[in-house]
């Protein structure tokens, strides 16, 4: 896939983020936008999955450790067919198999349960280690927050997964700059992010989060990369694509009004249609 | 009935800690990333020399509330349920029960009225953990006065206190002048001889409903408030079983360890009666609205009503 079928994608997987997180008065639309290239990137492009057949064997594995941003991952998981997009709406509705977080017993093609932050990167590592038990070549994708990071279960799991040499394993950290109570830095500050993983004995690439090229490199480098895991820092904006939550971090979990969801749609519209004369 | 004014007991939380922030330079708050949400973000803005946001690291967020309190201050520490007691049970259990430290900790958005967050955030298993810990206070206020109040003799007892608040909003119950609170004490808010309902949390104010409802057909229940869940006051409780020999237990919580099981404890050693236990029944919670899953999960007036009548078939 171009890199214009990539951004259109990406557009609409944004508009399934507003649209569902609408719809449920609630949830985390920053996060999921901020990501929302990467969930693209992953399941068109990435991922050897098959949404016909979302257990099957061998697949690739993703693990979305920073699990709040479940509309980004329902929406690019029902773009790619996985479930009816007309679904999306009904997230976080009581009965409704789109929980707030990602449920593996509800949503298939959900390979781990997670919302707890912190968690999924370590079930992501004992993924990585059966696909080397068993001799496997499948590989295992798992996507933090850069508040997340903070826990200390995701260096546990980093020093485990540098000491195995999990060079099947891929860490992606979502690096927007912002969690609940602001920024990273201010509130309690992970950085240097990338010398911690090289600490850590990842192969550590630093990209710009929304550009198809740089994350199409960087999965290349990953996977050439042998004897140790990658860690992928994603310097990406909070919100992006919706003008009025880009960069604020009060957009990290509160639902767009009906006034809101207009401006954010009209702001995707716009974006959707510089791509159309992109290909004209 | 009156219409009943709705506040989440969690503003009573950060209500408290202002005010204890004005009374004791000793108070020191911390935080894990929830800062708006717990309402430790009202103390954070009069106090911001003694507020400290952790990040999103509650386990280690209780060990410096430790070494805190071991060095002479009074640290409130504040997440969600899910993640002070569930997240960080090891560090509470090993680092503020075992030496019995002063650590109070501000835990909100229990139980199932998260909401729309789902299972993975609805903590119905808090009270069990806590109350296992020896030596822990343990208690969750029925509404925002009570909610207020318990946090000040929180702060005014010495020794560690887990507090447990909602997210949602819940009726105001105790806005009456003579209202005094007391850790360990239980208040009967309405006298009955027919069965016992001992509630805790937002459940007291369904089962005030409940109790209402089951007024209307000649049915005489008395509503016994526990805010205490440890120390536990087994003597009121075991009073009001004596004069009408059937206990009903109502919580927003598992049905195992918590409420229901503290009573049932107190009951069995010395005044044995039949127990029904309302709560959420070993199952993981889900998303929807607060309001929706209370009633799915059957803990409003209604359902609770329904699971006594139920029971009394
Ligand atoms: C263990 C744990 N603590 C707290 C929370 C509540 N919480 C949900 S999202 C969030 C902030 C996450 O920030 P970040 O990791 O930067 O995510 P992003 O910016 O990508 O949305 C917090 C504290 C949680 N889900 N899990
Ligand atoms: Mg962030």
């Amino acid at each position: 896939m171009n890199n214009l079928e990539l951004k259109k994608i990406a557009n609409e997987v944004r508009k399934g983020i507003i649209a569902s997180v609408h719809s449920a008065k609630a949830g985390h639309p920053g996060g999921s936008l901020s990501a929302a290239d990467l969930f693209t990137y992953l399941y068109f492009e990435e991922l050897n999955i098959d949404p016909q057949n979302p257990k099957m064997e061998d697949r690739d594995r993703f693990v979305l450790s920073k699990g709040h941003t479940a509309p980004g991952l329902y929406s690019a998981m029902a773009h790619r067919g996985f479930f009816p997009v007309e679904d999306l709406i009904t997230l976080r509705k009581l009965g409704s198999y789109l929980q707030g977080h990602p449920c593996m017993l509800h949503v298939p093609g959900v390979d781990m349960s997670s919302g707890s932050l912190g968690q999924g990167v370590s079930a992501a590592v004992g993924m990585a280690l059966a696909a080397k038990m068993d001799q496997k070549d499948y590989r295992v994708y798992t996507l933090l927050g850069d508040g997340e990071i903070q826990e200390g279960q995701v260096w546990e799991a980093a020093m485990f997964a540098g000491h195995h040499k999990l060079d099947n394993l891929v860490v992606i950290v979502d690096n927007n700059g912002l969690q609940i109570d602001g920024a990273v830095e201010d509130v309690c500050s992970p950085y240097p992010i990338d010398k911690k993983f090289e600490a850590f004995n990842f192969h550590v690439i630093n990209i710009d989060g929304h550009n198809f090229d740089e994350i199409r490199a960087a999965f290349k480098e990953a996977k050439e990369t042998k004897g140790m895991p990658t860690a992928i820092i994603s310097h990406s904006i909070k919100g992006k694509g919706v003008s009025f939550m880009e960069g604020n971090a009060d957009w990290h979990g509160k639902a767009p009004n009906d006034e809101q969801y207009e401006v954010a749609m009209a702001d995707l519209v716009k974006i959707g249609e510089a791509l159309d004369k992109e290909e004209a | 009935m009156a219409e009943k004014k709705m506040v989440a007991t969690r503003e009573g939380y950060g209500e408290a800690l202002l005010e204890l922030g004005a009374e004791n330079p000793n108070v020191v708050v911390l935080d894990a990333d929830l800062a708006a949400a717990t309402k430790t973000a009202v103390f954070k803005k009069a106090y911001p020399e003694r507020f400290f946001d952790c990040g999103i690291a509650e386990a280690n967020m209780i060990g410096i509330a430790a070494g805190l309190a071991a060095s002479g201050k009074v640290p409130f520490a504040s997440s969600f349920a899910m993640f002070a007691a569930g997240r960080a049970y090891e560090q509470v259990r090993n680092s503020v029960g075992y030496p019995h430290l002063n650590v109070k900790i501000g835990a909100t958005h229990a139980g199932i009225t998260v909401g729309e967050d789902g299972a993975s955030h609805q903590c119905n298993e808090d009270i069990a953990l806590m109350r296992t810990i020896p030596g822990m206070v343990v208690m969750c206020p029925a509404d925002t006065i009570e909610a207020r109040e318990a946090t000040k003799a929180a702060a005014a007892y010495d020794g560690p206190v887990y507090l447990r608040f909602g997210r949602a909003v819940c009726p105001v119950i105790n806005d009456k002048p003579d209202y005094h609170f007391e850790i360990g004490k239980g208040t009967i808010l309405r006298e009955g001889t027919d069965l016992t309902i001992v509630a805790t949390g937002i459940c007291v104010g369904s089962s005030l409903e409940a109790a209402e409802k089951l007024a209307e057909e000649g049915i005489s229940a008395e509503v016994i408030n526990i805010c205490t869940i440890k120390p536990l006051d087994e003597e009121l409780i075991i009073q009001s079983a004596k004069k009408t020999g059937k206990v009903i237990t109502a919580e927003e919580h598992s049905v195992i360890g918590g409420l229901g099981s503290a009573v049932c404890d107190a009951l069995c050693k010395s005044y044995p009666v039949p127990v029904l236990k309302i709560g959420v029944q070993d199952v993981f919670g889900e998303s929807g609205s607060a309001a929706a899953l209370v009633e799915k999960f059957k803990l409003d007036g209604k359902g609770i009503y329904e699971q006594i009548k139920d029971y009394l078939k």
